[in-house]
């Protein structure tokens, strides 16, 4: 009898060890590896989509150069909203820290992508006739804005790696690495240099 | 499926020596188009950044027959058997098949320099520093162009930042191919004498494959036969023969023995 309890021993051991380095590796780690920082202030796309009946072109459009202008500048929401509008705290915010001192509002942008890297929203939705949702998901459709994560080693978005931290992702918005880019362009039969997409 | 072939562009440049008179402003442009950093006081014209360099030759004879050429000297966009790529270990040099660029993707390259010791022209710069830039000057760093780290090698790459932008403004207007009047590095921009021509080679009727045709124009080591896309002009004898001296300098380097 003895003999088998100490044969036991050994993988239960194993086995403890190998949960507790799973639990560190899989729930542990991401938790030390992501800083939660907050946005500035909050933001309904919807109310600003389906109630008030806005277009995305409204606020995201192209600028006659073909470059694509992102997240509008605080004048643009000023253009509407040089008077509180509503009674919440983003209202409130908005416009006494940052239209009526003229500041822009330093947003998170979940999908700000190193620096090296090069994108063209005009070759993507113009040529490539993709949708933004294709890589930005139904962030249009949000009523408020995510808790935006940064890695702390890298500096960059959570959304550049994608929510699952084992790297297969399940939508096609989720993760912008550039094997997403490479993949997606192999799928298209496109064969593009490194300074297609790099500066 | 079907692989798409881009329209391939050969980009390239003649250089017209006896327009050119040394001023400098090429090189001042492309520092500035391409966030190359200013000088520190240690570096010297070994260890600085001098994507362009400005190299004075002069034909040795007393005034009142004295003459001096100045050549420009950068990244020859080398076609066949292009040097740096073929020694790189990281792949971070690449042939673009699309515009015949020889790419150079900093943020990979690990520092080794044996690029800068294939490249005949000594066209590749090595950070040997940090990059530093005054608070004003990072008000105007070029978004287009992403600065560099120490310890990596940088070099022309035909301001692609700016190929970039033009291949934008064709994409805005549903086109996948741009208009070369919106692709102008910024070298040939800032030339007040005009002697820099830049266009597709690939092109009979551009101007720049007309006169890379010319007789009068010549290029620099083409025993390598690495097939440069960079063109040098001139009329004058002794340049033609000084180019030529420093082709048959020796047997020795002949590539394939």
């Amino acid at each position: 009898m003895e003999n088998i309890i100490v044969n036991y021993r050994g993988p239960i051991i194993f086995g403890i060890g190998f949960l507790l380095s799973l639990i560190i590796g899989w729930f542990l780690f991401p938790m030390a590896l992501y800083k939660s920082e907050a946005q500035p202030l909050q933001y309904n796309h919807k109310l600003h989509v389906t109630d008030q009946g806005m277009s995305c072109e409204d606020c995201h459009a192209f600028a006659e150069s073909g470059a694509f202008q992102g997240i509008p500048a605080v004048s643009k929401c000023a253009e509407c909203h040089a008077e509180p509008i509503g009674e919440t705290d983003a209202e409130k915010i908005l416009v006494e820290e940052y239209i009526t001192p003229n500041k822009e509002i330093p947003w998170k942008v979940y999908s700000r992508q190193p620096d090296n890297a090069y994108f063209s929203h005009a070759s993507h939705v113009t040529i490539g006739k993709m949708d933004c949702k294709d890589c930005h998901g139904s962030q249009g459709e949000s009523e408020q804005l995510r808790t935006y994560q940064v890695n702390r080693i890298s500096g960059y978005s959570r959304d550049i790696w994608g929510p699952n931290i084992s790297g297969i992702q399940s939508e096609s918005w989720q993760g912008m690495k550039m094997d997403k880019c490479i993949r997606c362009h192999d799928d298209r039969g496109r064969r593009d240099g490194c300074i297609a997409c790099h500066k | 499926m079907e692989t798409t072939v881009e329209k391939k562009s050969r980009y390239g440049m003649v250089i017209n020596l006896d327009r050119c008179n040394g001023c400098g402003a090429c090189a001042v442009a492309c520092a500035v188009e391409n966030n190359v950093p200013p000088a520190l006081t240690a570096m010297n014209s070994r260890t600085g950044l001098t994507w362009l360099n400005l190299i004075p030759v002069s034909n040795n004879e007393n005034y009142p027959d004295n003459e001096t050429v100045y050549i420009p000297m950068f990244c020859q966009q080398c076609e066949n058997d292009t040097p740096c790529v073929k020694v790189c270990p990281q792949n971070a040099i690449e042939f673009d098949e699309a515009t015949g660029i020889v790419s150079q993707i900093p943020q990979r390259c690990l520092g080794c320099r044996y690029c800068m010791a294939a490249c005949p022209y000594h066209a590749r710069y090595f950070n040997w520093w940090d990059p530093e830039w005054t608070d004003g000057m990072k008000q105007q760093l070029n978004p287009a162009v992403s600065p560099r780290m120490r310890g990596v090698v940088e070099k022309c790459n035909f301001c692609h930042g700016r190929l970039h932008a033009a291949r934008e403004k064709a994409a805005a207007n549903g086109s996948s191919e741009i208009d070369m009047n919106d692709y102008v590095p910024a070298c040939v921009e800032a030339c007040p004498e005009k002697a820099i021509v830049f266009g597709d080679l690939n092109d009979p009727d551009s101007e720049v494959s007309k006169l890379s045709r010319d007789t009068n124009t010549f290029q620099f080591l083409t025993r390598l036969d690495t097939k440069p896309k960079v063109y040098f002009y001139s009329q004058k004898n002794w340049v033609h023969t000084m180019a030529e001296r420093a082709m048959t300098r020796t047997g020795k380097e002949e590539l394939y023995g």
